[in-house]
């Protein structure tokens, strides 16, 4: 049995469970910026799967990965600079505390 | 790709240009006021680019990226004049932040670029890249303050907005996947030639149309994604929320209509399935906004779960676009139309909560008694601005309701508008308990409440127009209707 579109896809999907689990299920929010991370590579590997596949003599698959991953850098860095400011006010990065404001 | 091609992108270049020289300038300059006013004189000159290209015929540019059309231009209007309006408002609110003015300018200036590249995204990777560049900058905005409240709503607006962004990426791929195609015009050619099964034999499609309802409806807090609203309302700093609840809603209803009609309007059996499920979130997305609304106690969240509400009624207009088959356009005018009206409404009401906000520093409702005789103007504006939200004559909401339920009831959604005009009386409800405890409640102390020209201007502003949509709404709607006009429709 040979490798093929309907193993990446499988593999995306799962991994892209995997984070959104994490995502609703994890308390600290650098855990949470992985899983999301992980959410965002699962995107890319369905999207050069469907690029190889569907359009194998174009490269759009390709590019938008990579800009997928540009972006996902930059989300990360102001993630990480937002969980900073607020450990330094509560000393916690545990999203469970953050519940100053709750309807 | 043509170097022409740039001369098109005039207003988003020379305000990317406007960002570069404000982040220069706050090295050398210590005269902060200085900076807004380089800021607004950038949105003023990006405007009046976009003013000389309004009329043009419509082309897409960059690879069938992005295209120039009176669509794409009246939102890049719209959201100019947002912004520098919302730059004017912020002008006694900068205070609180002595150190990090031009940083806050120029964030405000970057993502009304990623808004106004938004409104004109033609290929699914444009209105990615579009959409992270406004969200990352409003991020920043949203924990400016670094004060425990604006830390908190950062947070949770950056992991509820990226996994919202991932959500649509991965229905982005399948639309990808299933078409081989990212470009809109593309993906609606293929879909053309497909043959006319129900939508539920194509699982992918289905898949993939559900997850971009689900990152687009994050951007516009619809039902069931309205969660973060109240939270990062109130804890942002109060221009950054009125930008938030005006400008980046605006540019969520742009791009779903862009992205539903252009590519996925084509085949009726389609857009009737999208025509509907936008019906029912509409209807529930407006329930839900208009009864917590009731109980709130802070301005800034009751704002909130209204324009939730607001969203819910817009939302009526793109179920009017779905069900809509053939060449009417109603839909979309009287969706352009409430946008436009929202727009300067909410505004309006935001920067009268700023003014008196900033002088008694509190945004209980309790604490607005009696400001009828403190600031009878601030007052009367922010009356005026509350009964445009309830739709109540003279003002731009009645018109906009009539305008947009009217096209429903067109296109067989009755149904839909009957519970929208039961909405919008229990919303009175709400709206008119802050007038009444304006004007009827016996103010703490006779002291006025000052406010500056920058804010009055604003103020002024956005009630003029208010005004003027409600009372001579005639050119107003014939430029909405002009606005309709994609490129590729």
């Amino acid at each position: 049995m040979s490798v093929g579109l309907e193993h990446y896809l499988a593999l995306s999907a799962v991994l892209f469970s995997i984070g959104l689990y994490g995502v609703l299920a994890k308390r600290n929010a650098v855990v949470i910026l992985m899983c999301i991370e992980i959410m965002l590579n699962a995107v890319n590997i369905s999207l050069v799967t469907f690029s190889r596949y569907v359009v194998p003599l174009l490269l759009t698959g390709q590019i938008f990965a990579i800009f997928v991953i540009v972006v996902a850098a930059a989300e990360a860095a102001v993630g990480i600079a937002i969980i900073i400011a607020i450990y330094r006010s509560r000393q916690s990065v545990d999203v469970d505390k953050f519940d100053l404001m709750k309807w | 790709m043509e170097i022409g091609d740039f001369r098109l992108l005039a207003p988003e270049i020379s305000l990317l240009g406007c960002v570069l020289l404000v982040i220069l300038l706050d090295l050398f300059i210590k005269q902060k006021r200085i900076l807004a006013t380089v800021s607004i004189a950038g949105l003023i000159v990006s405007a009046g680019f976009t003013l000389v290209m309004w009329g043009t015929p419509p082309v897409v540019i960059l690879s069938r990226t992005l295209a120039v059309d009176a669509f794409a231009l009246f939102f890049k209007f719209l959201f100019l004049v947002v912004a520098a309006l919302i730059i004017l408002a912020s002008q006694d609110y900068v205070n609180k932040f002595e150190r990090f003015q031009g940083e806050y300018y120029a964030l405000v200036l970057i993502s009304a670029v990623g808004m106004m590249l938004l409104a004109a995204a033609t290929d699914l990777i444009a209105i990615y890249v579009a959409l992270e560049l406004s969200g990352i900058s409003l991020y920043v905005l949203v924990g400016f303050l670094k004060d425990q409240k604006s830390s908190e709503a950062g947070l949770k607006f950056l992991l509820l907005g990226a996994v919202a962004s991932a959500v649509l990426l991965y229905g982005m791929t399948l639309v990808f996947g299933f078409t081989g195609r990212t470009c809109l015009m593309c993906i609606a050619d293929f879909l053309q030639g497909m043959p006319a099964t129900g939508i539920l034999d194509n699982l992918a499609l289905l898949l993939g149309l559900i997850l971009l309802v689900a990152g687009f409806g994050f951007k516009i807090a619809c039902f069931p994604f309205q969660m973060w609203v109240p939270d990062v309302y109130e804890g942002a700093p109060t221009p950054i929320t009125a930008y938030l609840s005006v400008a980046s809603k605006v540019a969520g209803f742009a791009v779903i209509l862009r992205v539903f009609f252009v590519a996925l309007g084509a085949p009726d059996w389609m857009s009737l399935n999208w025509g509907m499920l936008f019906a029912i979130l509409s209807a529930i997305t407006m329930t839900v906004g208009n009864i917590v609304a009731i109980v709130q106690s802070n301005i800034k969240r009751m704002l909130g779960y209204s324009s939730i509400a607001q969203a819910g009624y817009l939302l009526v207009g793109l179920a009017t676009v779905g069900m809509a088959t053939g060449s009417d356009t109603s839909g979309q005018s009287g969706l352009i139309f409430f946008l436009m009206s929202y727009a300067v409404t909410n505004l309006g009401a935001f920067i009268a909560v700023i003014a008196i906000s900033n002088k008694i520093d509190s945004d209980a409702i309790d604490d607005y008694a009696g400001m009828g005789r403190q600031a009878s103007l601030l007052a009367v504006a922010l009356t005026f601005c509350l009964i445009s939200l309830i739709g109540l004559p003279p003002t731009a909401g009645l018109i906009a309701k009539i305008y947009i339920f009217s096209g429903a009831v067109r296109h067989g959604l009755l149904w839909l508008v009957i519970v929208a005009v039961v909405n919008s009386c229990i919303s009175a409800f709400y709206y008119l308990r802050v007038v009444k405890v304006m004007w009827l409640g016996v103010p703490p102390s006779k002291e006025k409440v000052p406010s500056s020209w920058a804010l009055r201007t604003a103020l002024a502003v956005c009630c003029l127009l208010v005004l003027l949509l409600g009372v001579v709404p005639g050119s107003f709607v014939s430029i909405a209707e002009t606005a309709t006009r994609f490129f590729g429709s």
